[in-house]
């Protein structure tokens, strides 16, 4: 088990002691042009959760490669470059720019921008053709069945899978009831969506068993743990770094004081636990192979 | 440099509407006057910011007003609870200036106690929306106090180096006076420190963290 940052949730260059604390830093999304990203208000508290609607600000592709990239490679932490686009030519376009990476999380699933993305199946299918680099793809939970983006994004080559990313919610000012956030809807993240992410993971794991990045909610050891048992190989935290910047070693910790309430040796030790093994297909496929 | 420490509350003070927050110092460095810190309110899921407003000898002393939820816990604390605290955060002012004057709107006032130990002498002007509000320029007991409906504003010798904290309005009426004013702005933050993207507010033309670039910026930015 790994432990990551989910994508846009820390900037390693700002707070490089925060980032050496994880086991690999995955940067924010890059896009092909420079973004500003959306008018402030952008993030708003909620119960159990906050809103952002940054909207994928980032330097764009040219000066990510050029200027972040190289800062970034002097932490001497494995890279994962956050991807995204409008159309499937982006996101090839700069997968086929980047080398020397540990990973490739291509963001599939923003929900703060308006323009609509290819198919996520044609989009990884590009990618694929574009690098050798691991390709993991970001899926929202928003989907009506993710698990079939999943076998579809796995059919089309991708080499693992991040779940989940935020879900569009809204915020209301109490006195005036009007949006809190300017682009009036968010992408809602923090310890509401837990659940969601437990369901998602542990649909997208039996249906393609390809290695997950599972976040969404993860605040304590436990929450992490629960990830791992429902098929997750790694696990990135997000919201919680906002309130607490130890949150990695913390998580850490607790994660190894879990593992040892439930009486393993290892975190790892509970792998896909939450499943039924009998009723897993691939691993079916395995046995019989 | 910045640090994360869990401290307890050493008092709570109503100064108008008002409440003094004073926490115990521990091993955290106060900072540059103008820096914040990222308080933990307890319940909420996010942290709030609040620049330092004094620092007597083993403490930290925030002035919050109760306008939501997280500020409304933390004006309820009680002595002897602890929260997390996390800062210095982001820049503050300026000090070298030869002619500093100190300009202070509402609970934008809170940093300049602590400005004001800095720059002994400084004079200090602070405008308020009631005689209520207006209680809290005890704590800078040499300043001239205007009360809504005169503004701020008329009292600012625009040839002063001014370094003011203030609403929005305020700010921009002072840099409209004086280009050369350090001006503490004020955004939603979630995590104070570049991480979340949520506090950008336009610099240069171009929007910025206002946590990593301020909170406190030259007015003709």
């Amino acid at each position: 088990m790994r432990l990551l940052n989910a994508s846009g949730c820390l900037d390693a260059l700002v707070a490089p002691d925060v980032a050496r604390q994880l086991d690999a830093f995955v940067t924010k999304t890059i896009t092909p042009l420079p973004r500003e990203g959306n008018a402030p208000p952008r993030i708003a508290e909620t119960a159990h959760g906050m809103l952002n609607a940054i909207g994928l600000a980032n330097p764009g592709r040219e000066r990510f490669l050029d200027d972040h990239l190289p800062r970034l490679r002097e932490l001497g932490l494995p890279l994962w470059v956050s991807v995204g686009g409008f159309c499937a030519a982006d996101y090839a376009d700069t997968c086929a720019a980047l080398e020397g990476i540990a990973a490739i999380e291509l963001n599939l699933s923003c929900p703060n921008v308006d323009e609509a993305a290819d198919g996520a199946a044609e989009i990884v299918a590009a990618c694929r053709e574009a690098t050798a680099v691991p390709l993991y793809a970001k899926l929202s939970a928003a989907h009506p069945d993710v698990a079939a983006v999943a076998r579809a994004v796995a059919d089309a080559g991708a080499d693992g899978i991040s779940l989940i990313n935020t879900l569009r919610g809204a915020a209301l000012d109490p006195r005036t009831l009007k949006p809190v956030l300017a682009r009036t809807t968010g992408g809602l993240s923090g310890p509401s969506l837990k659940p969601v992410a437990l369901a998602a993971v542990h649909a997208c794991y039996a249906a393609t068993g390809l290695p997950i990045v599972g976040m969404g909610g993860v605040t304590t050891g436990q929450d992490a743990l629960e990830l791992i048992a429902c098929g997750a190989r790694d696990v990135a935290l997000g919201t919680v770094l906002f309130s607490d910047p130890d949150a990695p070693a913390r998580v850490r910790a607790e994660l190894a004081e879990a593992a040892e309430r439930v009486g393993v040796a290892s975190p790892d030790d509970v792998f896909a636990r939450a499943h039924d093994a009998e009723k897993l297909p691939h691993t079916r496929r395995k046995v019989t192979a | 440099m910045p640090r994360r420490e869990r401290r307890s509350v050493a008092g709570m003070e109503p100064v108008g509407p008002y409440t003094l927050l004073r926490l115990d110092r521990g091993g955290l460095d106060p900072g540059v006057p103008g820096q914040f810190f990222m308080l933990e309110a307890p319940g909420r899921l996010l942290p709030r910011a609040l620049s330092l407003c004094l620092a007597p000898p083993g403490e930290l002393a925030f002035l919050v007003d109760p306008v939501g939820p997280g500020t409304e816990v933390l004006c309820r604390l009680a002595p002897g609870e602890a929260i997390h605290v996390f800062g210095p955060l982001g820049n503050g002012y300026r000090l070298d200036v030869a002619r500093p004057l100190l300009v202070g709107g509402g609970i934008g006032i809170a940093p300049l106690p602590y400005l004001a130990a800095s720059l002994p002498g400084a004079p200090a002007v602070l405008g308020f929306r009631t005689e209520r509000h207006a209680e809290a320029a005890a704590l800078l007991p040499h300043a001239e106090v205007v009360v809504d409906p005169t503004l701020v504003t008329e009292l600012v010798d625009p040839s002063s180096d001014v370094l003011a904290c203030g609403p929005e309005p305020m700010l921009r009426a002072v840099a409209a006076l004086c280009p050369s004013a350090q001006l503490a702005w004020e955004a939603p933050m979630a995590c104070g420190y570049g991480a979340c993207y949520g506090c950008a507010v336009e610099i240069d033309g171009e929007l910025k963290r206002l946590c990593v670039e301020g909170p406190v910026l030259g007015a003709a930015a």
